[in-house]
């Protein structure tokens, strides 16, 4: 079990009141007229899938009702941050190699 | 002054209105029992959104319903002399339960006072009101949902939206010893049925 920290909410809550909502910062093309097949596809179906840090959107379904994103590692499951939605993540899998943690 | 079409949704006494758990019978607890379970039917509710750092839109739901709005997450506000409360739901959005009949007024008084971006809507008959108190009140929502009901972690004045049973509730605490439960119409009878299942150990009493 997830005891997930809700940046709207201000506290800890069990994981049942939440759910994931898949990979976070997918940008939608600005013009999907003039995508290649292959751009559309990516941005439509095809999701990272990541051993380690991996940054994903989760909504407090029955809280606030609040979308925001989490950095967790997919190996430890263990929740690194939660930012608000329009934030950028503090924790990258890049950022953890220079740090030199893990 | 917004210029929304809006009429009064409340059919008034002439219409017969139930209460999602007008079927159901009471229980009897004897003489001491530990849960005393009663719904408070009939209450408007109101849902209101708007920026929370609008210093314009808290005055104007200050005057209309004279409260504070709360800002904090999770705090219940009550007006005792309107037996009016409003509650943070999120951060742009909060729950007005008022006396039933006056919801249609309370909107009005809030379209007059508010300007700019926001919504009120009236969601009345959506949900039905529980109140739980007696001895074993706590003990009965420590089985019922995942969250922290301790008094260390939920003092009165707090308001939250949680899960409860297998469905979902909001549980507030407007005095020491009694608890709220705002139920959603369609799961008002199993939650109803959980808490009679739940409380019976300790002695129940619901009329
Ligand atoms: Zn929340």
């Amino acid at each position: 079990m997830f005891y997930i920290y809700c940046p709207y909410c201000g506290e800890h809550r069990e994981e049942s009141e939440f759910r994931p909502k898949g990979q976070a910062h997918i940008m939608r093309p600005k013009d999907p007229e003039s995508c290649s097949d292959e751009e559309w596809a990516d941005y439509l179906f095809f999701r990272d899938n990541p051993k380690g840090v991996h940054h994903e959107m989760w909504v407090h379904a029955t809280g606030c009702r609040k979308f925001f994103n989490m950095t967790r590692d997919t190996v430890s499951y263990e929740i690194l941050e939660v930012y608000k939605m329009g934030e950028q993540p503090k924790i990258t899998a890049a950022s953890r190699v220079v740090g030199g943690e893990k | 002054m917004s210029n929304v079409a809006v009429f009064d949704q409340n059919a008034g006494m002439g219409v017969l209105a139930e209460s999602p758990l007008a079927h159901v019978s009471g229980v009897k607890g004897g003489h001491t029992p530990g849960v005393v379970i009663r719904e408070k039917a009939f209450l408007g509710y109101l849902t209101l959104r708007g920026n929370s750092e609008d210093v314009s839109f808290q005055d104007g739901v200050k005057q209309a319903l004279g409260m504070p709005l709360p800002t904090e997450p999770m705090r219940l506000h009550q007006n005792q002399h309107k037996a009016s409360s409003i509650q943070w739901l999120s951060p742009d959005e909060w729950l007005i339960v008022v006396q039933g009949g006056t919801e249609y007024e309370t909107e009005m008084a809030l379209r007059a006072e508010l300007t700019g971006h926001f919504a009120v809507v009236n969601i009345s008959g959506g949900q039905t009101l529980l109140t739980l108190s007696g001895s074993a009140a706590l003990e009965v929502l420590h089985k019922s949902t995942v969250y922290d009901v301790h008094p260390r972690n939920f003092p009165v004045g707090k308001a939250v939206a949680t899960t409860f049973a297998k469905a979902t509730a909001i549980i507030r605490r407007p005095t020491e010893d009694t608890w709220e439960l705002i139920v959603r119409r369609s799961f008002a009878d199993y939650c109803y049925r959980w808490l009679i299942d739940a409380s019976q150990e300790f002695g129940v009493d619901y009329e």
